[in-house]
């Protein structure tokens, strides 16, 4: 019997250089340099991430915390609402992300890419943004209430869906569905029956991640939720800032840990069963060029999509224009620049609850700070997860962590913990930093550590052969090779920073605001100015993280048209 | 019971890939289309499963014209030349796919699953993962999918074109006893003119 069906299946999958990692094959460093490469990333993570969490773990086990949370109606409540809310806000997500992707995926037309890009940006807004955009949009009367948290989060995360969805959806092969419809499947059955059962790993590993996202949502759910609607992350922040109930607060860490880890651990269990999301979960899907797949739509297929694209640009268009418009409100109802000219004039010697201007300064040092500290120790991460055989695997999981943990749990664990010698930090606004760079380093690992898989090593032998050093090797064939993907993960570091709220609010000193905590401090303050300067500069935020992510948007674009090896 | 086409034009961009095309297919036969690749014999298909729209011409059952038949139930049956099983479901879901949108009853649609399948040479292959199929095996379990709802007319694009030259022959004379004692009416493309001979009662050439 004959295999081509398999033959070209996997002549059909996207192909990867061979590595040196089977058998015989030596490696082009020493067995040492990986495990030295990964010593620093190692220490950092454990001493300002596992410690921290360790240290709210057994806090919350021990004096039955976590007891007297399950036994209070009013936690269980608590638990309950921040399950629900996050389900539903996953399904709407869901709903409103899926027909986003179809167009993106399947259809051709004009300026595709640019709405690939819009689509994309809502997500890697702060978060303190996306809330003030919709206390600017919604009528007060809709502030603090459920309808306003499952908006702003379907705002966040449509980009979630599009983002893992499109690039196995615009790669599926459209004679699955043809020939469905062939065999006397109306649209809908092709979708449910089909379509959807192929794009079954890609939708899931969004749905895991947009619930982990909406379940440990902070900034959002503390800006719009209002005093009734509280989710374990806004619980823990106030029993911790407010109530000083470090015990209670320690306990719902705790709880709301071992649901992402039970998660995690569902969903890597069935990326392994299913084979991952990227390459169609390796279970023989036929995978085409995405080009040769999307179709200029024609009759009802054009209908929806125009339907489409007028959601998109009002989900995300609506709320921010509301934004920019609230900046500029007066309270007379008429427009003027008040708020702005109130940043600028905030001085010392003013009643301001903050000084806004400064907090600028303080947010870009930070950020500076957070970019080296991320980048360094994502890049030697990276390299020892590239080079190393042994132990990188756990490695490579182990440097995840931080990005299924909540940055609430990592701000409260770097406050129990760094209050004694050696490392007696209350009070330092350094943690500040290193707890972005901590939620950023995955996000470097991610960008990185595939390009530098993707090498090929025939590149590194060649250079070898040449009479080059392993370090001259890595001089001349990995760095250059790797420098855009760097700086594209130190773009995305920067934009972590800038916009970093869950943790902040922890460790942000009085006098040291980052921006978003000036910001939230300004709303919380009476008076139609201090909203009016809050809104202010919840837009310069905005300005600043969406020009950031224009440059990492086209130095990737350009590093990925000239990398003949992507 | 005729299948006509009539005045073909099909455009992509600047190209001209059909141009005013016309021909009849009567009941029961089965027409061979040979050209070289790139010459339009795949878009004709298209064109008759309703799966592109053309710039001009009409494709009529009977008479009546096709255009506003949505896809689902024009009643066509295609095969393509690698088979596009459905890997989340195994063979016998597979070819029973087309039996559950005609809604037919369960114990129904298990009996002619197994028909078919023995029709096409694998009788007890239900259970069996698409994953597991050779290519022959594969092309076989397509052509018992396509012909479950008993098309008006089967499409086959290539169908023998990613096996070995050995199983080819073999299957293409099974192929055409099939559609003989089925009495099929069927458009058959493809680029091999003995393969044409053996399978078609005509052939027309394109390009």
């Amino acid at each position: 019997m004959d295999d081509h069906g398999a033959a070209l299946t996997v002549a059909a999958a996207p192909g990867r250089p061979a590595t040196t990692r089977d058998g015989g094959e030596r490696p082009w460093v020493a067995r040492w340099v990986p495990w030295a490469l990964g010593l620093v990333p190692v220490g950092f993570v454990a001493v300002f991430f596992v410690w921290p969490v360790a240290a709210i773990i057994a806090r919350g086990l021990s004096a039955g915390g976590v007891r007297d949370v399950l036994a209070d109606a009013e936690l269980r409540h608590i638990v309950w609402f921040t399950t629900w809310q996050a389900l539903l806000s996953t399904a709407l997500t869901l709903g409103a992300g899926l027909p986003v992707a179809w167009a993106l995926a399947r259809c051709r037309f004009r300026g595709r890419r640019t709405v690939t890009a819009i689509a994309g940006v809502p997500f890697v807004l702060p978060t303190v943004v996306v809330g003030l955009a919709f206390l600017a949009l919604l009528p007060e009367r809709w502030h603090a209430s459920v309808a306003a948290i499952l908006l702003a989060h379907v705002f966040f995360n449509v980009a979630v869906v599009v983002r893992t969805v499109v690039p196995l959806w615009e790669r599926l092969d459209p004679r699955y569905g043809e020939v469905a419809s062939t065999l006397g499947a109306p649209r809908w059955r092709v979708a449910a029956e089909v379509v959807g059962p192929l794009l079954r790993p890609a939708i899931g590993a969004a749905a895991s991640v947009v619930f982990l996202f909406t379940f440990t949502s902070f900034g959002v759910v503390l800006l719009l939720g209002g005093p009734t609607h509280v989710t374990l992350e806004v619980e823990i922040y106030r029993r911790t800032a407010q109530l000083l109930d470090l015990r209670t607060a320690s306990a719902l860490a705790l709880v709301q840990l071992v649901v992402v880890v039970a998660l995690a651990g569902w969903w890597g269990r069935s990326q392994r069963v299913t084979g991952g999301a990227g390459d169609g979960g390796g279970r023989g899907v036929r995978l085409v060029a995405a080009e040769g797949a999307r179709t200029r739509p024609t009759g009802r297929r054009r209908v929806a999509l125009v339907a489409v694209l007028v959601e998109l640009i009002v989900l995300i268009g609506v709320p921010l224009a509301a934004l920019v418009e609230r900046s500029l409100r007066l309270p007379d109802g008429s427009h003027g620049l008040a708020a702005w000219r109130a940043l600028g004039s905030s001085g010392a010697g003013t009643s301001r609850p903050v000084d806004p201007l400064a907090s600028i300064g303080v947010s870009l040092r930070t950020a500076a700070i957070a970019v080296v500290l991320a980048t360094v120790v994502g890049v030697l991460a990276s390299c020892a997860v590239a080079y190393g055989r042994r132990g990188a695997p756990l490695l490579d999981l182990g440097l995840m962590l931080p990005l299924g943990t909540s940055a609430v749990t990592v701000g409260f664990g770097l406050l129990i913990t760094m209050d004694r010698a050696p490392l007696d930090l209350r009070g330092s606004w350094v943690l500040v930093p290193v707890a972005h760079a901590i939620v950023a380093i995955p996000l470097v690992v991610r960008t990185v550590l595939p390009v530098l898989r993707s090498i090929d090593p025939r590149l590194r032998e060649a250079a070898m052969t040449l009479g080059a050093s392993p370090a001259r090797t890595w001089a001349a064939v990995d760095l250059p090779l790797a420098r855009r993907a760097i700086a594209v993960g130190a773009g995305f570091a920067f934009a972590v920073s800038i916009g970093e709220f869950g943790a902040t609010a922890f460790l942000s000193r009085s006098g040291h605001e980052t921006m978003p905590v000036a910001i939230v401090r300004l709303l919380s303050r009476p008076g139609a100015l201090n909203v009016g300067m809050a809104m202010a500069m919840a837009v310069m935020l905005l300005v600043v993280t969406v020009a950031v992510l224009l440059v990492v948007e086209l130095a990737g674009g350009a590093g990925r048209a000239r990398d003949p090896l992507r | 019971m005729t299948l006509s086409i009539e005045g073909l034009v099909v455009r992509f961009g600047p190209r001209t890939v059909l141009d005013g095309l016309s021909m009849t297919v009567a009941d029961g036969e089965v027409v061979g289309v040979l050209g070289p690749s790139g010459c339009g014999k795949s878009t004709l298909l298209r064109v008759v499963a309703g799966l592109l729209v053309p710039d001009a011409g009409a494709v009529r059952w009977d008479g009546a014209d096709l255009e506003s038949v949505p896809l689902h139930r024009r009643g066509v049956g295609l095969v393509f030349q690698d088979g596009v099983l459905f890997p989340h479901r195994d063979v016998g879901a597979n070819v029973a796919f087309g039996l559950r949108m005609q809604r037919s009853p369960k114990a129904e649609r298990a009996a002619e699953v197994s028909r078919l399948l023995t029709l096409v040479g694998l009788p007890g292959y239900e259970r069996r993962a698409v994953a597991t199929l050779s290519g022959g095996e594969a092309q076989r379990v397509a052509l018992a999918r396509a012909l479950a709802p008993r098309p008006r007319v089967l499409l086959l694009d290539e169908p023998l074109a990613s096996l070995d030259l050995d199983l080819r022959r073999r299957l293409a004379a099974d192929l055409a006893t099939l559609l003989r004692t089925l009495g099929t009416t069927a458009l058959f493309v493809t680029h091999d003119p003995a393969e044409a001979d053996a399978v078609a009662d005509r052939t027309i050439r394109l390009g």
